[in-house]
């Protein structure tokens, strides 16, 4: 019988990361992927309307590579908020990276993965990578699976980078109703991929609330409506789930 | 206040404006916890309040991007948009928490909608 060869293992056994570098970055036309750079395709659209230029933009995704703090930058241009208003707004809407690296490492990492590339794989762990990993990690070897993620994350960010420079200068042509519901994408995947990472009831609660509390600040204190909701929001939702292990610690 | 966008008239500002105002107040904490991981317990009390903060803010832009969208998407009904998440939201529980059901359903209604209403 014929056995077709194993390319994931060169033939002296040690893995081919190359190989699996190239499975990563077939990645790109998973749904999560596809989602992702249906968002950004948006995101582009929005960026030149409130008046960033193209180079501008490009060089934004390329460099933060986290959509909450695309919106939120851009957001804060919009609306004239201070320097001081938008970063702490950026900063507060990405603390959730932390955790979310932190889970995803021990997913991600080898034996003798160096710190520095762990470092350098980190830039790419967004909420895509993290529904992408959870879903394929176990079907690949654990020494294979830095290169397997840093083939899905390079290609999936550079070509998004790209993709955003040329909806740039598309969005311009495209009709109104695509127009919009490119827009739409985004909140709405942001809606359903965050739910999906959420296991806590305090990160439930923190959903719904920081829902309500973001349009009324926005009415009331539009100038810092993003920060009072996200404080106030998860003051109350952790508050709640501190309330939830009482009750269960009392039963 | 300054904005800060347009602070300084030169063609780098925008660039260093965004990597001091975006890249970095991003990149800290995945750098952090890289440094970190094997450290803290993911589930310790003190991570359980930062993720709660940061999911209400970001839910606070998302709730903002429906209700007070720029551009095209603001011509299409308010009530239209809240019912399009709303029901996209739904069948993405309903179907077993598949994001692509609810995005696939939530836009239908958004277009399937407007062009009913006739809005563009």
């Amino acid at each position: 019988m014929n056995i077709p060869p194993d390319e994931s293992i060169h033939l002296n056994g040690e893995i081919n990361k190359f190989h699996w570098f190239l499975t990563g970055a077939r990645g790109l036309f998973s749904i999560p992927a596809l989602i992702l750079m249906s968002s950004f395709v948006g995101f582009a659209g929005f960026a030149r309307e409130a008046g960033f230029s193209l180079g501008e933009t490009v060089f934004m995704v390329g460099t933060i590579w986290a959509l909450p703090s695309h919106l939120v930058l851009v957001g804060g241009v919009i609306a004239d908020a201070s320097v001081l208003t938008t970063m702490i707004g950026i900063l507060l809407a990405s603390v959730r990276l932390m955790p979310m690296v932190m889970a995803q490492l021990p997913l991600l990492k080898g034996r003798n993965t160096s710190r520095w590339t762990l470092l350098f794989l980190s830039h790419f762990i967004a909420i895509t990578s993290w529904v992408f990993l959870q879903e394929r990690y176990k079907q690949v070897p654990q020494e294979a699976r830095a290169a397997f993620f840093a083939g899905f994350a390079i290609t999936i960010s550079t070509v998004c980078t790209i993709l955003v420079g040329i909806t740039y200068v598309l969005a311009g042509t495209f009709p109104p109703i695509l127009a919009a519901a490119l827009f739409f994408l985004t909140p709405v995947y942001f809606l359903t991929s965050i739910w999906r990472t959420a296991y806590l009831i305090s990160d439930k609660w923190a959903m719904g609330i920081g829902l309500i509390l973001g349009p009324l600040f926005h009415l009331l204190i539009p100038e810092v409506d993003i920060l009072l909701a996200g404080g106030i929001g998860g003051v109350a939702a952790y508050a709640i789930h501190r309330m939830a292990l009482t009750r269960q610690k009392a039963r | 206040m300054e904005s800060g966008f347009t602070f300084i008239d030169a063609w780098w500002w925008p660039y260093l404006f965004i990597l001091l105002i975006g890249w970095l107040p991003t990149d800290i904490w995945r750098a952090l916890g890289v440094l970190m991981s094997g450290g803290i317990d993911e589930n310790s009390e003190m991570l359980v309040f930062v993720r709660a903060v940061a999911t209400a803010l970001v839910a606070a832009v998302i709730s903002k991007l429906i209700l007070f969208p720029a551009g095209n998407l603001s011509v299409v009904p308010v009530e239209l948009r809240i019912l399009a998440a709303s029901l996209g939201f739904a069948s993405f529980i309903i179907s077993g928490k598949r994001v692509f059901i609810g995005i696939l359903v939530a836009e239908t209604i958004l277009i399937g909608g407007s062009w009913w209403l006739g809005v563009f």
